[in-house]
């Protein structure tokens, strides 16, 4: 008889396993030749996601990537973990079931615009409402790149692709503002361009204790260049980026000159070199709010009026479904003593035929 | 029926087996006492086989008759398989629990009704024109007028409730009533009531009050002159319990479970009929089995999948509507080679079609309905009780050949009961596999195992053991992705190699009866009950009819052809257009006849018996 166990039976560590000594990148990297196109935004992404995965303190048996269909989803295969390349858009279902197996695992969704806001929306917001602890990496590149270049569900209004030689006649969905009504517990953006910046944010959502959703703004070099150079530009990033921090005013531009205010219930930018006083009006960041309006309100930011925020919109804590699954299957234990096959088999009215 | 004794000057006819049905308003109470009739005829040793009846609507109009709900049940000797042709009994507890049963009924059947209920008002929701109690439509039958909601009220005064609580208690009298009819005791009845009404000790009273009465008016009215003593079965010896096909199921899937030593993983999404297998397992989470309720099919489907890749036993249900979303994860299962049960409880198709009604068309899918070159295991319950068994060998399967498995059920099997004899657990075959040691350094996700081609199931959290997975094809024993053609074709071979080999691992075709003769009847899933009896009777007359009832449908069992052939004719009933009957003609190139009835309704065993007698007329 199996008792319930938060993991699945431990077992011994070979001699010499990786998991006892301290991982680098190297340890993550697979020999499998990494076939995105060259200059590809992912490449910088699974860089630096190798990196953190190596800084966690979680021994490599642990990870679990699981994706689903693009470009970014033959993430796993250049992960040195166990990984589960799905079909489209049902990664976030797949990685359902792989932590409620064995919730010890360290369990990561890499997903797309086209993956996770088209085929897979469904699945996406109800992992996160749900709060499983997994972190979903979703690679926005604003086209379907593997495809060979239709516009994709976060494509600008207009965009002319292959299959929208006229300009596309839909309203892009945004990737954070979905999470956010899905009621996500993290959810950040960064962008492939800024390989610090990127890290870091990957890092807090592997160390946030539930759903972590990270839009990546990311190069599609061959079917939609430039699409974020506003942003990823590093020359201008200091006027094109906000980079949110929990609990502080938000200001951007050389030396935080300019900032981020409300007028008449809408955001608007102040020149704090021309109106010092108003240094006091200044939106303060607050990352820790039930409340995802005023993460809203900054996701929905965007040029050419506004720069664009990067970081941690929101970080709250909640109990993981996983966490209230194992706990109600320890609850029925405690309550109802041991498992007994042949109790629960005869149970209700039986009758003896002799 | 002959009469063979009398007591109170009541004559009491003996009976091999009898088929009442209990039929009144949804709000009625029918399906708690043809249940608790069923438990006591099962008690005093009979075979037992119900089919409830419902009304599809949640809230049906009261007396209408779309909320007419039934609760039909054959009991007696062995001779019992299925639900019954036609009610001996019935008991109808208002106009249109009458007008939806009586086709139903045998000519001569005898009728119990609430006359009270019998209201113009009553009347016009079931569409008479006139009272049939009055009006002569219900000579050939016999009658018994009750006025069952007074005398309910009167004998239940004592208890305190108000008199419309009171009159709700009338299930109770028709139950007391039926009581006696049948000869059967009331002493467990109350005692079960104490048990079920012990926090209500008003209701307890009145239902009891009730049911006492019922059964001393039977007792003493002139209008019952005969009652009946139903032969107990010959059951195989052992302990008993009623289980429902979807209860069976759903206890097969922990004891399967447990016996791998792993947790059950059952992801599913709300879909009639499959939704008791979600609700029997989610009140059991003491077994490990960790339920989710999905976002939709699919979802349902890959996290099962998610599950088994993790290590534990994957599994989701659903029905017609929830299969053909559930393919594209079929088919990622079939690639994954990931164990994977999936039970289909089939409903009448295509499309929303009937979600009450039962049917058998799910078959061709269940074996084809893939794209590209997927096999997979096909199993089929035969009975409620079988269910049981039919889900622990689908795990074993699915577990020893890393393979998803898809069971069929359908809408009869899954809400009728009958008796279940209860295995000892202990007794049942170990089904741990254990996955290869940590670190082994001869691992790779495709190499497999060369008796039973499976893959090795290496599980997250082992170290040593990373590795890929996924949709696209792998290199055989390698397990990297490639495009290889040579490599495709072999990995196809393998893959179908496989499931063929399961053939040697599942129990040869047997014959009930001669292993030759003029007619074989061939069938597979729910059809079973009404064939066994149809064939019996037919043997009984002389007829050299034997029955081959298939379980395992891919593969089929390996000596099928060679015991098909020793027979002049090959009938097949089914509840679809000929699926089996499709199968086997283009595997065996057999000259296969169909029996087809695909009315939502299972097959009467009339209704085989006469296809049979057209088969065997010379």
């Amino acid at each position: 008889m199996s008792a319930p166990t938060l993991s699945l039976p431990e077992t011994p560590l070979p001699a010499g396993a990786d998991c006892l000594r301290q991982l680098t990148r190297k340890d993550f990297q697979t020999d499998q030749e990494v076939r995105w196109c060259p200059g590809c935004g992912d490449y910088a992404i699974l860089t630096q996601v190798q990196k953190v995965l190596a800084g966690l303190g979680i021994p490599r048996h642990n990870f679990v990537f699981v994706s689903g269909i693009g470009c970014s989803s033959r993430f796993p295969y250049y992960v040195n973990t166990y990984g589960f390349h799905g079909i489209h858009g049902r990664a976030p279902a797949i990685a359902t079931g792989v932590k409620c197996a064995n919730p010890a695992l360290s369990v990561w969704v890499v997903t797309g615009d086209g993956d996770g806001l088209s085929i897979g929306t469904n699945h996406l917001i109800h992992c996160l409402r749900r709060n499983l602890e997994v972190k979903v990496l979703l690679f926005n590149n604003r086209i379907y790149g593997l495809t060979k270049g239709q516009y994709s569900p976060t494509s600008e209004f207009g965009k002319r692709t292959k299959s929208s030689p006229l300009g596309t006649i839909e309203q892009p969905i945004s990737p954070v503002l979905t999470a956010l009504a899905a009621q996500a517990t993290f959810v950040a953006r960064t962008l492939y361009a800024d390989p610090t910046h990127l890290a870091a944010t990957v890092d807090a959502a592997a160390r946030h204790r539930g759903a972590a959703f990270i839009e990546i703004l990311q190069n599609c070099r061959v079917f939609n260049e430039g699409s974020f150079d506003e942003v990823a530009d590093r020359a201008s990033a200091e006027e094109s980026r906000i980079l949110l921090r929990h609990g502080e005013p938000i200001r951007f531009g050389k030396g935080g000159r300019r900032g981020l205010v409300m007028s008449k219930m809408e955001p608007a930018i102040v020149d704090l070199e021309a109106e010092p006083a108003r240094t006091g009006d200044l939106l303060v960041h607050n990352a820790r709010s039930e409340s995802p309006a005023l993460a809203a309100l900054l996701a929905e930011l965007e040029p050419p009026q506004f720069p664009t925020a990067l970081g941690v919109f929101r970080q709250v804590e909640r109990p993981t479904y996983d966490d209230l699954l194992m706990e109600q299957i320890r609850g029925a234990l405690a309550k109802r003593g041991q498992p007994n096959l042949k109790a629960l088999l005869n149970s209700g009215t039986t009758w003896e035929v002799e | 029926m002959e009469p063979c004794c009398s007591d109170d000057g009541r004559e009491l006819r003996e009976l091999q087996q009898s088929t009442v049905r209990f039929a009144g308003d949804s709000g009625d109470g029918m399906q708690l006492v043809g249940s608790q009739f069923a438990d006591l005829a099962s008690l005093s040793g009979c075979a037992i086989r119900s089919i409830p009846d419902f009304p599809s609507e949640i809230r049906a109009p009261a007396g209408s008759l779309a909320g007419v709900s039934g609760y039909q049940l054959n009991f007696g000797s062995e001779e019992v398989t299925t639900p019954g042709d036609a009610p001996f009994v019935l008991v109808a507890m208002n106009p249109a629990a009458l007008k939806v049963s009586l086709p139903e009924l045998q000519p001569g059947g005898l009728i119990i009704v609430d006359t009270d209920e019998f209201t113009p008002t009553n009347l016009t929701k079931a569409k008479y024109p006139a009272n049939p109690l009055e009006d002569g439509s219900l000579e050939g039958y016999r009658v018994i007028p009750v006025a069952m909601t007074r005398l309910t009220e009167e004998a239940t005064k004592a208890s305190g409730l108000s008199g419309s609580a009171r009159a709700r208690c009338k299930n109770f009298f028709a139950l007391g009533m039926t009581l006696w009819l049948y000869d059967q005791p009331l002493q467990p009845l109350l005692e079960w009531l104490m048990h079920k009404f012990r926090k209500n000790p008003a209701v307890m009273a009145a239902n009891g009050a009730s049911l006492r009465a019922g059964y001393n008016f039977a007792n003493t009215t002139e209008l019952l002159r005969v009652h009946y003593r139903v032969a107990p079965g010959n059951l195989p010896k052992g302990r008993y319990r009623r289980v429902t096909g979807n209860e069976a199921m759903a206890l097969g899937l922990i004891t399967a479970a447990s016996k791998a030593g792993r947790p059950l993983l059952y992801a599913s999404y709300p879909i009639t009929p499959a939704s008791d297998i979600l609700h029997e397992l989610s009140a059991r989470k003491e077994f490990d089995v960790r339920v989710i309720q999905c976002e939709d099919e699919i979802a349902a489907a890959c996290a099962a999948l998610g599950g088994s890749f993790a290590g534990a036993l994957g599994a989701t249900g659903t029905s017609g509507p929830g299969l053909s979303l559930k393919t594209e994860a079929l088919g990622l299962a079939v690639m994954t080679e990931l164990p994977l049960v999936v039970i289909n409880v089939q409903r009448a198709g295509p499309s929303t079609g009937m979600p009450t009604k039962t049917e058998q068309a799910d078959l061709l899918m269940a074996l084809y309905g893939r794209h590209g070159e997927a096999p997979l295991p096909v199993l089929a319950a035969a009975t409620p009780a079988d269910c049981f068994d039919i889900a622990f060998e689908a795990a074993r399967l699915a577990i020893r050949y890393m393979t998803p498995v898809l069971v069929l059920s359908d809408s009869f099997l899954a809400n009728s009961a009958e008796a279940f004899r209860i295995p000892d657990p202990d007794r049942l075959p170990d089904l741990r596999m254990p996955g290869p040691p940590p670190g082994s350094p001869d691992f790779a996700p495709y190499r497999r195992d060369p008796q039973t081609l499976a893959r090795p199931w290496a599980t997250p959290g082992t170290p040593g053991l990373e590795h890929r997975i996924g949709g696209l094809e792998k290199q055989d024993i390698s397990g990297v992705v490639t495009y290889d053609s040579e490599n495709h074709a072999r990995m196809v071979e393998l893959r179908a190699r496989k499931i063929e080999g399961i053939a040697e691992a599942i129990p040869p075709a047997a014959v009930d009866g001669e292993p030759d003769g003029d007619l074989l009847v061939v069938g597979w899933g729910s059809t079973y009950g009404a064939i066994v009896a149809a064939v019996r009777q037919a043997r009984m007359e002389g007829h050299a009819v034997s029955h081959l009832h298939l379980r395992h449908l891919n593969p089929l069992p390996k000596n099928l052809e060679v015991v098909l052939r020793r027979f002049r004719k090959i009938l097949v009933p089914e509840n679809n257009s000929g699926h089996l009957a499709t199968l086997l003609r283009s595997r065996f190139l057999l000259p296969v006849k169909p029996l087809t009835k695909i009315e939502g309704r299972p097959f009467l065993i009339r209704e085989i018996r006469n296809a049979l007698e057209a088969e065997l007329r010379p």
